[in-house]
């Protein structure tokens, strides 16, 4: 063994703890489930014949240019970053680099 | 028209190339029923393929897109999609680069927790997508002889995987896609990082306990145990090697004992 290395009897140890400690979780994982097909969640599918066939926004305009004068709104904003700074609106405008 | 070869790389070739830019001109060859080039045909077919991707981006992120907001990330994704096209045609493959793209952001410089959750987001996805696999049973250690279990190793489990993270990857992970109703106060300051893994048909994300980050990512290094647990224990002083281990044999981390 490494001379880095924990000792045996408490490697030993920590072990016998941990799997003592499993033998009444583990019987949890072998319920019984099934695969079924055809529910895929969302994206994870390859076909986008539905939602994603929109032909909203054919514009040539592109709306990339000026979107990053939006500022993101969700939860994100409600929180205090370290130091100064604050997911303001404002905070995110000067962050915004000069085009 | 002859049906195209489809092209090693998606999106190469000249009908490729102007899917991603709006400003180039209609693909030679591409006409309407009156034999005329059909751009405006061709503005809907691209805004289709960025629109399609830039929802997959959306069902694959959806903490990201809790975060910024829906405008906000659909013009992020935009963004994201024609610079950084599909580069192969299964689209569960596809946002690999999208954390590092919302790091290198300017405009979201002020966010530098966003790139880590997306690394979450990713990370469930392909341990969603992994190979099913038996996780190992915890059992197996005690047929080790006790002397030797510091040398032993561990091999991975195809769907597991960890973030490792100074940001609270966890907390915004919950608030923003696990458990949005959930009073969670968010701690900036807290720096998480997170197990996940996918015992059986469902992905599982575990909060690592101080250390485990260390003694993880050795392990899956290929560090023998008792290696793993000596660097944690010197890195992180309340480390508990029974507790992380207990973690990682109870969520399946594990594909199989390794022994010398």
């Amino acid at each position: 063994m490494k001379h880095k290395a924990m000792s045996a009897a408490i490697v030993a140890g920590a072990v016998a703890t941990a799997v003592a400690g499993l033998s009444a979780t583990v019987p949890a994982h072998a319920q019984a489930k099934e695969k079924c097909y055809g529910i895929s969640l969302k994206g994870q599918n390859d076909c986008k014949a539905g939602a994603g066939t929109t032909c909203a926004g054919t514009s040539t305009v592109d709306y990339q240019g000026n979107a990053w004068t939006l500022v993101p709104k969700g939860t994100c904003v409600s929180m205090e970053l370290p130091g100064d700074r604050k997911g303001s609106l404002t905070e995110l405008d000067r962050d915004l680099p000069e085009a | 028209m002859n049906v195209p070869e489809f092209p090693t790389r998606v999106g190469s070739g000249e009908f490729g190339q102007a899917i991603w830019d709006p400003e180039a001109e209609t693909p030679s060859g591409l006409t309407g029923p009156d034999g005329l080039t059909a751009p405006k045909r061709f503005s809907v077919y691209r805004n289709n393929v960025i629109v399609s991707l830039s929802e997959a981006l959306e069902q694959t992120f959806p903490a990201i897109r809790n975060l910024l907001g829906e405008d906000y990330f659909k013009a992020l994704a935009r963004a994201f999609v024609v610079r950084h096209p599909p580069t192969s045609p299964v689209l569960l493959w596809y946002g690999a680069e999208f954390a590092g793209f919302i790091e290198a952001f300017p405009p979201l410089e002020a966010y530098p927790y966003l790139a880590d959750v997306a690394r979450v987001e990713w990370a469930w996805l392909q341990s969603y997508h992994a190979a099913d696999a038996a996780p190992m049973d915890p059992a197996a250690l005690g047929s080790v002889d006790p002397e030797a279990l510091g040398t032993v190793r561990f091999e991975k489990h195809p769907a597991t995987d960890m973030v490792v993270s100074r940001w609270p990857v966890w907390d915004l992970m919950r608030v923003n896609r696990f458990e949005p109703d959930a009073e969670i106060d968010v701690d900036l300051e807290a720096s998480q990082s997170v197990l996940i893994t996918r015992p059986d048909y469902d992905v599982n994300l575990l909060l690592l306990r101080p250390g485990g980050d260390v003694f993880l990512n050795a392990l899956l290094s290929g560090a023998m145990l008792g290696e793993a647990a000596a660097s944690a224990q010197a890195q992180v002083e309340e480390f508990s090697l029974s507790d992380c281990l207990s973690d990682c044999l109870s969520n399946g981390a594990f594909k199989d004992l390794v022994t010398a």
